[in-house]
């Protein structure tokens, strides 16, 4: 990929990742969300977290196939913060709208300049969401997820990188790993049983790992094949 | 970008979906009402109480002061796996499902088995407008106007031996007619109900939903309506009513006993193991459902809490 056009690729990348969220609110505008909006939302965010947390995940294991493709590295940050971007947007939706907190309410208050009135209907929601999160393993292992995508996003930026030394740094983005297989268990654990929609992203997640075992097993037999040739 | 999950409803999809639901309307429209009720009801009213209604309904007590959820919301939002496993699935694929000619078996622990036409079964007794709570199991709900008559009335014309304690309610499976049959589920659905609770003039044998016949993905031509229990028990597109001794299999108790009980009676105090059943996003006309909360019984606590006196309902949920 010539490195020149790079600019011109990112900007076709952000718009990208973008589009569903205009979508959703182009949908949301036009009223078009379906009986259930508060469900639609949910599993609209939730899903493109996880399709572009996967492509973010592609990125390795697609430059390693080819030399000319090495400069792939150079979306990898923007596509790990999209999928931090639409996994918030989960959360939020959780928050705000799949808990049952009042949004008018809470707008209207705080709009005549009474702001506690966000506080206390979250307050009123509260006794919900912390049953959730202390009995529902789903929430918790969904939340743990976005934990992670949250390290991970706060460290993103280049100083970050440089403050932390790039071991440390490496050792922390790995975690991406056990955040894109809680987002798929995630799934598994809140569909109803018999229901196989998680089935695609699951295989993708698992080929998208198990390139990276086969490439650091070839890369082993490689250095031990090597020295024979130059002990002649 | 590029990885799509077909279950998705893609944008390209949605105005074939009304194009199609609203040629429905119109075809309805055409073969009923004549000419001048078309254009009124291919855009079908928010309030969806159609001024000259298909079927012919008699007034009922049982109605609610709730706003009615609209007719294209309860139309277009509907589980039936057996169309497909999304809640947008039913609406697009259930036309292949053919409601005439129909029969219903009535079998079991009965004087004599029958089997009978669905016209006949329809136009037994008179078909009453009722405005019923409707509470899915997944915490959301809708008020529809359902057309039908006491499911008890069609019982005591089976004539259950008094040996008999339970019906059990068996849907239509047909993969001809149902392409879309998802796989690892024990088919056909099966419903059931302990006779008394299927004796209770609440529960509705239903024909209609809005003052039509019903459209094939709300559970044509034949189905049940329990109001106080989660939606599931209403079994859709009855072909068999079987009459037994011992609580008969339920398809989603076979599945998982643990979230989806036998009764399913509508109880704010027994969670759902992944989600609370406290509150319901009420599906009225708003843009975006109100949360409020769920009444036990679904609200029909004075009808139908006796039936289950001295029973923990913790227990049995």
């Amino acid at each position: 990929m010539p490195t020149r056009l790079i600019p011109f690729i990112k900007v076709f990348v952000h718009l990208a990742c973008f589009a569903p969220f205009a979508d959703l609110l182009l949908r949301f505008h036009r009223d078009d969300l379906g009986a259930d909006p508060v469900n639609t939302i949910t599993h609209f965010t939730g899903d493109w977290a996880l399709y572009i947390l996967l492509l973010s995940l592609a990125v390795t294991p697609v430059r390693r196939l080819h030399p000319r493709l090495a400069n792939l590295i150079r979306f990898r940050r923007m596509l790990g913060l999209y999928a931090f971007f639409y996994a918030t947007l989960h959360l939020a939706t959780y928050l705000f709208l799949f808990s049952g907190y009042d949004v008018p309410t809470a707008w209207a208050g705080a709009q005549s300049g009474h702001f506690g009135e966000v506080f206390t209907q979250f307050k009123l929601v509260w006794p919900t969401i912390w049953d959730d999160i202390h009995k529902r393993r789903f929430v918790q292992v969904g939340f743990a997820s976005w934990v992670i995508l949250l390290a991970l996003a706060l460290t993103s930026p280049q100083f970050m990188l440089r403050w932390m030394g790039g071991k440390p740094w490496q050792r922390l983005h790995r975690l991406v790993y056990i955040a894109a297989a809680m987002a798929v268990i995630h799934f598994w654990w809140l569909v109803k049983t018999g229901v196989r929609t998680p089935w695609k992203v699951t295989a993708v997640l698992t080929v998208l790992l198990l390139a990276r075992v086969a490439y650091t097993v070839l890369k082993r037999r490689a250095k031990t094949a090597v020295p024979q040739p130059v002990i002649r | 970008m590029l990885i799509r999950k077909p279950e998705d409803i893609r944008s390209s999809e949605i105005t074939p979906q009304k194009a199609m639901l609203n040629r429905r309307a119109f075809m309805t429209g055409a073969a009923t009402l004549g000419v001048g009720a078309i254009a009124a009801d291919i855009i079908r009213p928010n309030t969806a109480v159609l001024a000259a209604p298909a079927l012919k309904v008699i007034q009922s007590k049982y109605t609610l002061p709730d706003a009615q959820t609209p007719f294209n919301k309860a139309t277009q939002y509907n589980n039936f796996y057996e169309f497909g496993t999304d809640k947008s699935d039913p609406a697009h694929n259930a036309h292949t499902l053919k409601t005439r000619p129909w029969t219903v078996q009535v079998t079991g622990m009965v004087k004599k088995p029958l089997t009978i036409d669905l016209d006949t079964l329809m136009n037994y007794r008179p078909l009453e407008s009722r405005i019923y709570r409707h509470r899915c199991v997944e915490a959301w709900s809708m008020v529809i106007p359902w057309d039908g008559y006491p499911l008890a009335e069609f019982i005591n014309y089976c004539q259950p031996m008094p040996s008999a304690k339970f019906v059990q309610f068996i849907s239509l499976v047909d993969r001809r007619q149902m392409p879309d049959l998802p796989g690892g589920y024990d088919w056909p659905y099966s419903e059931g109900l302990r006779m008394d609770e299927a004796m209770n003039p609440l529960c509705l044998l239903t024909f209609g939903c809005y003052g039509d016949v019903l459209p094939n993905q709300n559970g044509a031509p034949v189905r049940v309506v329990t109001p106080w229990k989660y939606g599931f028990k209403n079994g859709k597109s009855i072909v068999r009513f079987h009459f037994t001794d011992k609580m008969p299999k339920t398809t989603w108790n076979e599945i998982n006993a643990q979230e989806y009980g036998f009764y399913s009676n509508v109880n704010p105090s027994v969670d759902h193991p992944r989600w609370s059943q406290k509150h319901e996003r009420r599906i009225d006309s708003s843009v975006f459902p109100k949360t409020i909360p769920t009444l036990p019984f679904n609200g029909y606590a004075d009808q139908v809490a006796s039936l289950y006196n001295g029973m923990d309902l913790k227990k049995f949920y």
